[in-house]
C-alpha cells in the first residue's frame, strides 16, 4: 500500500476547502440555515406534529442528508474532474499507484469534508430548532455510510463526465429531486397509498428515514433495510469504480 | 548492458482506429541521453505515454529496468519522471505544495532540503510560495520538470521540454540535462527542435507513422547520412556548368556565382582534387571555399521523406 500516495491525495484535496472555505463550508451552512429558518422556525410553528415529533425538529435528518448528498457528490466529482480537464491527471496515472489508493485518498478526502459539513449543520440547526439524538452511534454510523457511498458516487460522475455540465446534471436533475421527495420534509405515511408504493423506488428514502430513525427512534422503512440499501449502493458504486479503472473509460486512452 | 527500458512488438491501435504505433521495438541504454524525434502525430507522445502507463498498449511487451509496465507497474513507474508536452499544472497551488503532491503520489516521505535543492537548481525557490496560474510559462515548465524530478527518478521523460520557452531557458535546461545523467539519469528527449537533438542526444531514434526508422548513435547517424558540401566563390560567375565538368556531381548557385560540389565524407576518394585539377585545366578560377555537413536536421528531414 502506498500510504505516501493516499495522504498526499488527501491532504492536497483539504486543502482544497480550506483554501475555498466560502464554498465548501458556509455557502452549505447558510443555505441549510435558511431551511431551518423557513421551514422550521417561520412554516414549522404553524404544521401539526409528525409521529409526535415537531415539524421543525423532524426535518432536520432530512435537510442534514439533503446537504450531506450534495456536498459529497460535488466534492468527489470534482476533486476528480478537475486533474482530468486540466490535465494534471497524467501524475495520477503515471504514479505507482492502485485505484484503491486513488479512490481512499480522493473519496476519504470528500467524505471528510461532508462528514465535518454535516457535524457543522447539526450544531448551527442547535441555534434555530430543540433537538435529540436517540441514537447516536447510529447517527454517526449513517452519516460516515452516506457521506463515503455518496463521495463514491460523485467519484463515478468525476469519472465519467467530459464537461462541466455533466458535472452538474446528475446531482441537479436527479438526486437533488429524489432527496425532495425521499421524505425530507414529509413523511412517506403522509401520501396516499399509490405514491407510497413508488416512493419505495427511490432511494433516498431510505437513506432518509434511517437517519431519522437514529435520530427520534420512528422511521418510515425499517432500519435494517435502510443500511441494507446503503450498502448495497455502496457495492454498486465500487463496481462501477472498479469497471472505469479496469477499462480505463475515460481515464486512459 | 541489460537496456533500462525495452519495448517489444508494441502497438497502439485508438478506439478511433488511428494506430499511432506499428510494432515499435526499441531499446534504452542506461545512462544514456536518447532523443527521440518525429513529426507531428508521429506516435512520440503515444509511445512516452504508454511506457509511463497513461496510455494502455494494445499488444507488446514494456519493461523498465526490468519490470513489466502492467503487471509489475509500481516498481516500474517509480523509477520514471515524466515532463508532459503540455503545460498541465494545478494552477491554483503554490509550487511547495504541488512539488510535495509529487513525491507523495510517488510513494516517498516528505524531503523539504532535497526539495529546496531541486526548486534553487531551477531558478524556482523565490517563486516557491505563488501560485502556479501567476508564472510565467517559462517557469511552469520549470515547474513541470522539478515536478518530474522531486522522487529522484533514474529515468527523465522529457516531452518538449523547451517548446515554447526563451533561448536562455533552453540553454539553462540542456545544462540541468547534461548535470543529471552524469548523476546517472537516463534521459529520453522528444522534441522539435534538431538543433536539441543535435547538442544533447547521443542515441538518436526517427519514428514516424507509428514506425521506428532508425536507431543509431548521434555521430554514427550523421557520419552515415551525413553528406558534405564544398562550395567554391567563383573569380567571375557562371550562366551554366560546362559540359566539361559533367562527370563531377556539381551544382551551379542560382546566382551563378557559386559551384556546389556534393560528396561522401566516408569514401577514402572524395574526388576534390580531381575536380580542383579539372578547374584549373578549364580555366575557372575561384576565389573562396569551404566545406560544410548535413545537420541532423537535414538527416532528419531526408529520413522522413524516404519514408513517405
Amino acid at each position: 500500500m502506498n500510504i505516501h500516495a493516499v495522504r498526499a491525495i488527501y491532504v492536497f484535496e483539504m486543502a482544497r476547502a480550506w483554501r475555498t472555505l466560502m464554498q465548501s463550508i458556509a455557502t452549505p451552512i447558510l443555505s441549510t440555515s435558511l431551511y431551518f429558518v423557513v421551514f422550521g422556525a417561520a412554516i414549522g410553528s404553524r404544521m401539526g406534529e409528525i409521529d409526535g415529533i415537531s415539524y421543525a425538529s423532524f426535518i432536520i435528518p432530512g435537510l442534514l442528508m439533503l446537504s450531506l448528498l450534495s456536498e459529497s457528490i460535488s466534492n468527489a466529482s470534482f476533486g476528480i474532474y478537475f486533474p482530468k480537464f486540466s490535465g494534471t491527471i497524467y501524475e495520477i496515472l503515471s504514479a505507482p499507484v492502485s485505484p484503491l489508493e486513488i479512490v481512499l485518498g480522493y473519496v476519504g478526502a470528500a467524505a471528510s469534508k461532508s462528514v465535518i459539513l454535516g457535524l457543522l449543520i447539526l450544531i448551527t440547526a442547535r441555534l434555530f430548532v430543540d433537538y435529540e439524538i436517540a441514537h447516536p452511534l447510529w447517527m454517526i454510523g449513517f452519516l460516515l455510510l452516506t457521506a463515503i457511498t455518496f463521495s463514491l458516487f460523485g467519484f463515478v460522475i468525476g469519472l465519467w463526465a467530459d464537461d462541466f455540465q455533466k458535472l452538474q446534471i446528475i446531482p441537479m436533475m436527479v438526486v437533488m429531486p429524489l432527496t425532495f421527495l425521499g421524505g425530507a420534509f414529509y413523511s412517506i405515511n403522509m401520501l396516499p397509498p399509490f405514491w407510497q408504493t413508488i416512493t419505495l423506488f427511490n432511494p433516498v428514502v431510505y437513506l432518509i428515514s434511517g437517519f431519522r430513525w437514529s435520530f427520534y427512534g420512528v422511521a418510515d422503512v425499517n432500519v435494517v433495510i435502510s443500511v441494507g440499501m446503503i450498502c448495497f449502493f455502496m457495492l454498486l458504486c465500487l463496481a462501477a469504480i472498479g469497471w472505469i479503472f479496469k477499462t480505463g473509460y475515460r481515464l486512459k486512452s | 548492458m541489460e537496456p533500462i527500458i525495452s519495448v517489444r512488438n508494441l502497438t497502439k491501435t485508438y478506439a478511433s482506429g488511428l494506430r499511432a504505433l506499428d510494432n515499435v521495438n526499441l531499446d534504452i541504454r542506461r545512462g544514456e541521453i536518447f532523443g527521440l524525434l518525429g513529426p507531428n502525430g508521429a506516435g512520440k507522445t503515444t509511445l512516452i505515454s504508454i511506457i509511463c502507463g497513461i496510455v494502455t498498449p494494445s499488444e507488446g511487451v514494456v519493461s523498465v529496468d526490468g519490470h513489466d509496465i502492467l503487471s509489475d507497474y509500481r516498481a516500474a513507474r517509480s523509477k520514471i519522471g515524466l515532463v508532459p508536452q503540455e503545460l498541465a499544472t494545478a494552477t491554483f497551488e503554490n509550487v511547495l505544495v504541488t512539488m510535495n503532491f509529487s513525491r507523495g503520489l510517488f510513494g516517498k516521505p516528505p524531503n523539504s532540503s532535497l526539495i529546496e535543492k531541486i526548486l534553487r537548481d531551477l531558478s524556482l525557490w523565490d517563486k516557491r510560495k505563488e501560485k502556479i496560474m501567476a508564472l510565467s510559462g517559462g517557469m511552469k515548465r520549470r515547474v513541470l520538470i522539478a515536478k518530474a524530478l522531486v522522487h529522484e527518478p533514474s529515468i527523465l521523460f522529457l516531452d518538449e521540454p523547451t517548446a515554447g520557452v526563451d533561448v536562455e531557458l533552453r540553454h539553462d535546461m540542456w545544462e540541468m540535462v547534461r548535470g543529471l545523467r552524469e548523476s546517472g539519469v537516463t534521459i529520453i528527449l522528444t522534441t522539435h527542435y534538431i538543433n536539441e537533438a543535435e547538442e544533447m542526444a547521443d542515441r538518436i531514434g526517427v519514428i514516424n507513422e507509428g514506425k521506428i526508422g532508425v536507431v543509431e548513435d548521434k555521430a554514427v547517424l550523421m557520419n552515415k547520412l551525413g553528406k558534405k558540401q564544398l562550395t567554391l566563390t567563383l573569380q567571375h560567375p557562371l550562366s551554366s556548368i560546362p559540359a566539361e565538368l559533367d562527370g563531377h556531381p556539381l551544382e551551379l548557385s542560382a546566382d551563378g556565382n557559386a559551384l556546389i560540389y556534393t560528396f561522401d565524407a566516408q569514401k577514402e576518394r572524395t574526388g576534390i582534387s580531381e575536380l580542383l585539377r579539372h578547374l584549373g585545366q578549364h580555366g575557372i578560377d575561384f576565389k573562396d571555399l569551404h566545406s560544410s555537413q548535413s545537420s541532423l536536421e537535414d538527416i532528419f528531414v531526408n529520413l522522413v521523406r524516404e519514408k513517405t
